[in-house]
C-alpha cells in the first residue's frame, strides 16, 4: 500500500509515526528544510539555543516532537524541502516541486497535514516595510533569531498576541504597546469554557501577567487607525473603547488575528468545504477520525480546522489508524478518540474568547489597500456590487472582476479580509459570499523548458 | 412556483446569451434568460481572451468579421470595452510545413477583407527580438488583440439588464417541452417559464438541449489549459499563435502573461450536478515548454495560477448556429469548439435577427445543425 503524508508539523509527524508502528513505510514530504512545522520550526544548523528559550513553555512538546521526527525519518521515505503543488485525486498522483525538479508521487492513500498560517485583517499602512504577521515575527525569533525590530508594537487578538510579545520582551525588543482588538469583558465571558484546557488557560494568563508586571502598555478593545510611516512604520495610532485616540512611536508591528486553515491542498482534491461559524473559517469536510468524502485522503491539524499543536497531534496519529482501519487494519482508537473530544471543547472556548474581528474588516475606508498583491483598494472591491458589470453575489465573481486574490498570493492573506467587505457591502453573512475557489499550483511554481 | 411569461427564452449566460439579451432588450424584445451557474462561468469566461480573426475556418469568418466590429463600440454597447485592446495577433510557424500553412491562409483572409502581414524570418527576429530562434516566419494580423474574458459576459449581462432583459442566474432548466405553440421550461427550483422562442446558447451543454428536441449532435466537453504568471516587465505586445495551436500566449500590460496549450480534464455533470474541470500538470507543463520555444525569456517565471472550464466540441471544430430542424421557433448557437470568445457578440446580434427579422446577412449554412447525419452520427 502506497501512503503519502504531507506535512511534518506535530500532525504529520504524528500520523507517520503511527504508520510505522504499523509496518507502512509512507513517502513524507514537507516544505521546510528539516520538519517541525511553524510551531516547532527549528533553526538552521548555525544557530545554537536550547529549547527553552526557542519554545518556552511549549520546549517539552517541542523536544518530544523534534525526537519523533528524527527517529521516524529513516524510516520513511523522506523528501524535505519538497512542495506539493497539486493533487488529482482521480489518478491519485501528487505533483512535486523540489530544488527546481518536477516530480509525482503516486499514493492509494494520503493524510495531509498541511498546517496554518496567519489570518490577516488589513490595517491602513499594513504594507510598510516594518510590519509582518505575528506568525512571522514568531519565526523570525526562534528559527532566525532576531526580532522584526528593536521598538515593536503587536496588534490583533488570539493566543499568539499574547505569546509573541512575551517571547520579544524575553528576548530583549522594546515591546511599545500589546493591542488588542477583543473586549476584555469577551474574554471574561470565555474564561469559565476555557478551563476545560487549564494548562492553556494558564499560559495564557501567565504570559498577560507578566506583561503587565513589566510595564508594558496593553490596551483591549482597541480600534487600530493606521500604522503610520513614510518609507518604513514608524508608529501606530488606535482608537479604545471610550472613543480616545492614542499613539506610539514604533518601528515594527506585528499583527494577525488567529490562524486559518492552509486547505488549498485539501480544496484541489475536491473535499467539500462548510463555513465553520465557531472559529469564523472555511474548513474541509472530514469527520473526527480525518476521514474525508475523497476516497484514500485523509486530513489532520490545523489544515483541516484550527485546533492548535496538541490537538494536530492526536488527530494525526488517529488519521493514521483511520487509514489502517480502512484497509482493514485492526486498531485500538478509543483513547485517542476521548482525547480529541475533550480538546475539541476547550477550542471552542477559545475561538468564543478570541472572536474574528469582522466589522474591522467591514469597516475599513475606501481607500485602505487589502489585495497588495494586485494593489486593491477596499473600494475597488465594494465597487463590484455596483458597476459597470453584473454585481458580484460572491467572491470569486468580485475576484473575477476586481482582481482580488489574483496576485501571488492567490488569496491567501487578502481573502478572508475580501470576504467580511464584501459581505458587508452586500448586507449578507460571509458564509454566503463563499471563498476563492482553489486553483493550482499550491504556491508559484517555475515554468521551466525541461520538465 | 412562479410562471413567467415573455418573447424570448435564453438557455446560458456565457458571452452568446448575454448579447443575445441584450441585442433583443435592445430591439424591445421582452427576454429571460437562465443560467445554471454564474454568467461567464464556463468557456465564455475561462478561455485565452483571445480575439482573433486570423486563423478561422472560412465559415467564420463572416461572423468573425461582423464580430470585429462589435467589438470596437463595445464601450458604448456595453459600458466597458472589458480590456479590449488591438495588440495584433501574430501566428508563429516553427517548420517549413508550417509556414506553408501560413502562406496558404493569406488568400483565405484576402477573400474576407481580413488585412494580414506575412513576416519572414530576418524581418521578423529584427521586429521581435525576444522570439526563440526556433521561430521562422510570421504572419500579423493588425485588427486582431485580445480582451478580459473575465469582464466581458458579466459586463454583457449587466448592459442586457440596463436594457430590460430578466437574467436568472443559479437557475438550472431541468425540464424542456413544446406545446406546438410555446417552449415550456421548467426549473430546478420548480418555476415554469413560457415563450414562443427559445434561444439555445448553452455551450456544451446545448447538446443536451438539441437532444432534449430530438436532434442530438456528437458534441464533447473540452477543457482549455490555461495558466497566467505572476507580473514581469511588459515586451509581448501581440496575441501570440502558432500554426496548429499547441501553444498560444500574451502579456497584459500590467506584466502577467497569460499561457494556453493543451486540455484538461472535466465531467460537464448530470442535470442536477454542479461540473467541474481542472487543468493537468503534465499539460501545464508542456505548454510551459512550448512557451519558452517561443519566448525563451519566459524561462523561471513564476506560474501562480492555472485554471479549466467547459466548452463544447464539435467533430468539425465550428459550433452549430441556426433553426432548429425539428422545433419552429427554437434557435441554436454552441459547440464554439475552443473558440467562441471573439463571437460571441455577432452570435447575440445574429440571433436577434434571426428572432426579429427571420434572416441574417450572415452565411449559417455550414453551421446547420442536421450536417451530422441522422441520430448524431458525425
Amino acid at each position: 500500500m502506497k501512503v503519502a503524508v504531507v506535512g511534518a508539523g506535530p500532525a504529520g509527524v504524528r500520523a507517520v509515526e503511527a504508520l510505522l508502528a504499523h509496518d507502512i513505510r509512507p513517502v513524507w514530504i514537507d516544505e521546510a528544510m528539516d520538519g517541525g512545522g511553524r510551531i516547532y520550526q527549528r533553526p538552521p544548523a548555525g544557530l545554537r539555543r536550547d529549547a527553552k528559550t526557542l519554545y518556552g513553555f511549549e520546549a517539552p512538546r517541542a523536544t518530544a516532537l523534534h525526537a519523533a521526527l528524527d527517529a521516524a525519518k529513516p524510516h520513511a521515505d523522506w523528501r524535505p524541502e519538497t512542495l506539493v503543488w497539486n493533487i488529482r485525486p482521480g489518478q491519485r498522483q501528487l505533483s512535486t516541486l523540489s530544488a527546481g525538479r518536477q516530480g509525482v508521487v503516486e499514493y492509494d492513500a494520503a493524510i495531509l497535514c498541511t498546517g496554518a498560517m496567519d489570518r490577516v485583517v488589513p490595517v491602513k499602512g499594513w504594507t510598510l516595510p516594518g510590519v509582518t504577521t505575528m506568525g512571522g515575527a514568531q519565526i523570525a525569533l526562534k528559527s532566525q533569531g532576531c526580532g522584526i525590530g528593536q521598538r515593536v508594537a503587536f496588534l490583533g487578538s488570539g493566543p499568539l498576541l499574547w505569546l509573541v510579545a512575551y517571547q520579544y520582551a524575553k528576548a530583549g525588543a522594546e515591546v511599545v504597546a500589546v493591542l488588542d482588538t477583543t473586549r476584555f469583558a469577551t474574554k471574561l465571558a470565555a474564561a469559565p469554557g476555557m478551563l476545560r484546557g487549564p494548562a492553556t488557560f494558564a499560559k495564557g494568563l501567565y504570559y498577560i501577567g507578566w506583561l503587565r508586571a513589566h510595564g508594558i502598555r496593553i490596551a483591549e478593545g482597541v480600534t487600530p487607525l493606521a500604522i503610520e510611516g513614510a518609507g518604513s512604520v514608524s508608529g501606530i495610532s488606535w482608537r479604545d473603547a471610550r472613543g480616545g485616540v492614542h499613539r506610539v512611536e514604533c518601528d515594527a508591528v506585528g499583527l494577525g488575528w488567529g490562524l486559518k486553515p492552509e486547505a488549498q491542498l485539501a480544496d484541489l482534491a475536491g473535499i467539500p468545504f462548510a463555513f465553520d461559524a465557531a472559529q469564523h473559517n472555511w474548513v474541509p469536510r472530514r469527520d473526527a477520525a480525518g476521514r474525508t468524502p475523497v476516497t484514500g485522503i485523509y486530513l489532520a491539524g490545523d489544515g483541516s480546522g484550527i485546533g492548535g499543536a496538541e490537538v494536530a497531534e492526536v488527530a494525526g496519529a488517529r488519521a493514521a489508524l483511520a487509514l489502517l482501519q480502512d484497509a482493514g487494519r485492526k486498531v485500538e482508537t478509543a483513547a485517542l478518540d476521548r482525547k480529541l473530544a475533550s480538546l475539541g471543547r476547550f477550542r471552542v472556548a477559545l475561538e468564543k474568547a478570541f472572536p474574528f474581528p469582522s466589522h474591522l474588516a467591514a469597516g475599513l475606508p475606501d481607500d485602505a489597500l487589502f489585495c497588495r498583491c494586485e494593489g486593491l483598494t477596499v473600494g475597488e472591491l465594494r465597487a463590484t456590487t455596483t458597476g459597470p458589470a453584473i454585481p458580484a453575489p460572491e467572491l470569486n465573481r468580485a475576484k473575477a472582476i476586481s482582481r482580488a486574490g489574483m496576485g501571488r498570493c492567490q488569496g491567501r492573506v487578502c481573502g478572508a479580509a475580501a470576504a467580511e467587505i464584501l459581505a458587508a457591502q452586500l448586507g449578507c453573512s460571509v458564509a454566503e459570499v463563499g471563498r476563492l475557489r482553489g486553483q493550482a499550483p499550491v504556491k508559484p511554481i517555475p515554468l521551466t523548458a525541461t520538465p | 412556483m412562479t410562471e413567467t411569461r415573455c418573447d424570448v427564452l435564453i438557455v446560458g449566460g456565457g458571452g452568446a446569451g448575454c448579447s443575445a439579451a441584450l441585442h433583443l432588450a435592445l430591439r424591445g424584445s421582452r427576454v429571460v434568460l437562465l443560467e445554471r451557474g454564474l454568467v461567464g462561468g464556463q468557456a465564455s469566461g475561462v478561455n485565452y481572451g483571445g480575439v482573433r480573426q486570423q486563423g478561422r475556418n472560412p465559415a467564420e469568418l463572416p461572423i468573425a468579421r461582423k464580430s470585429r466590429e462589435i467589438w470596437g463600440r463595445m464601450k458604448q454597447l456595453a459600458g466597458t470595452e472589458a480590456e479590449f485592446t488591438v495588440t495584433g495577433h501574430l501566428k508563429l510557424a516553427r517548420d517549413d510545413a508550417e509556414e506553408a500553412n501560413l502562406i496558404a491562409y493569406l488568400d483565405v483572409a484576402k477573400q474576407h477583407g481580413l488585412p494580414l502581414r506575412m513576416i519572414g524570418r530576418n524581418a521578423l527576429h529584427g521586429e521581435y527580438p525576444w522570439l526563440g530562434p526556433k521561430v521562422l516566419a510570421g504572419s500579423f494580423a493588425p485588427e486582431d488583440g485580445s480582451a478580459n474574458p473575465r469582464l466581458m459576459t458579466p459586463a454583457l449581462a449587466r448592459a442586457a439588464r440596463d436594457a430590460g432583459a430578466t437574467l436568472h442566474e443559479r437557475t438550472e432548466v431541468m425540464d424542456y417541452a413544446h406545446d406546438g405553440a410555446d417552449f415550456r421550461l421548467r426549473t430546478a427550483a420548480g418555476d415554469v417559464f413560457v415563450a414562443p422562442v427559445l434561444l439555445n446558447l448553452a455551450g456544451f451543454w446545448g447538446g443536451r438541449v438539441a437532444e432534449a428536441f430530438g436532434e442530438a449532435v456528437p458534441i464533447v466537453p473540452l477543457s482549455p489549459n490555461m495558466l497566467v504568471t505572476e507580473p514581469m516587465g511588459y515586451f509581448i505586445e501581440p496575441n501570440l499563435g502558432v500554426v496548429g495551436g499547441n501553444v498560444y500566449l500574451r502579456q497584459i500590460p500590467r506584466g502577467n502573461v497569460i499561457i494556453g496549450g493543451g486540455h484538461g480534464e472535466s465531467d460537464p455533470g448530470q442535470p442536477g450536478q454542479t461540473p467541474w474541470s481542472r487543468p493537468i500538470p503534465e499539460v501545464t507543463m508542456e505548454a510551459a515548454a512550448l512557451a519558452i520555444a517561443l519566448v525563451p525569456a519566459l524561462e523561471g517565471v513564476q506560474v501562480i495560477r492555472s485554471w479549466s472550464g467547459i466548452d463544447g466540441q464539435m467533430p468539425d471544430r465550428i459550433p452549430v448556429i441556426g433553426p432548429s430542424s425539428t422545433t419552429p421557433g427554437l434557435f441554436h448557437a454552441f459547440g464554439f469548439s475552443g473558440h467562441g470568445f471573439q463571437l460571441g457578440p455577432a452570435i447575440g446580434a445574429i440571433m436577434s435577427e434571426l428572432v426579429l427579422d427571420g434572416r441574417t446577412d450572415i452565411p449559417l449554412e455550414p453551421f446547420r445543425i442536421t450536417r451530422f447525419g441522422a441520430a448524431g452520427q458525425a
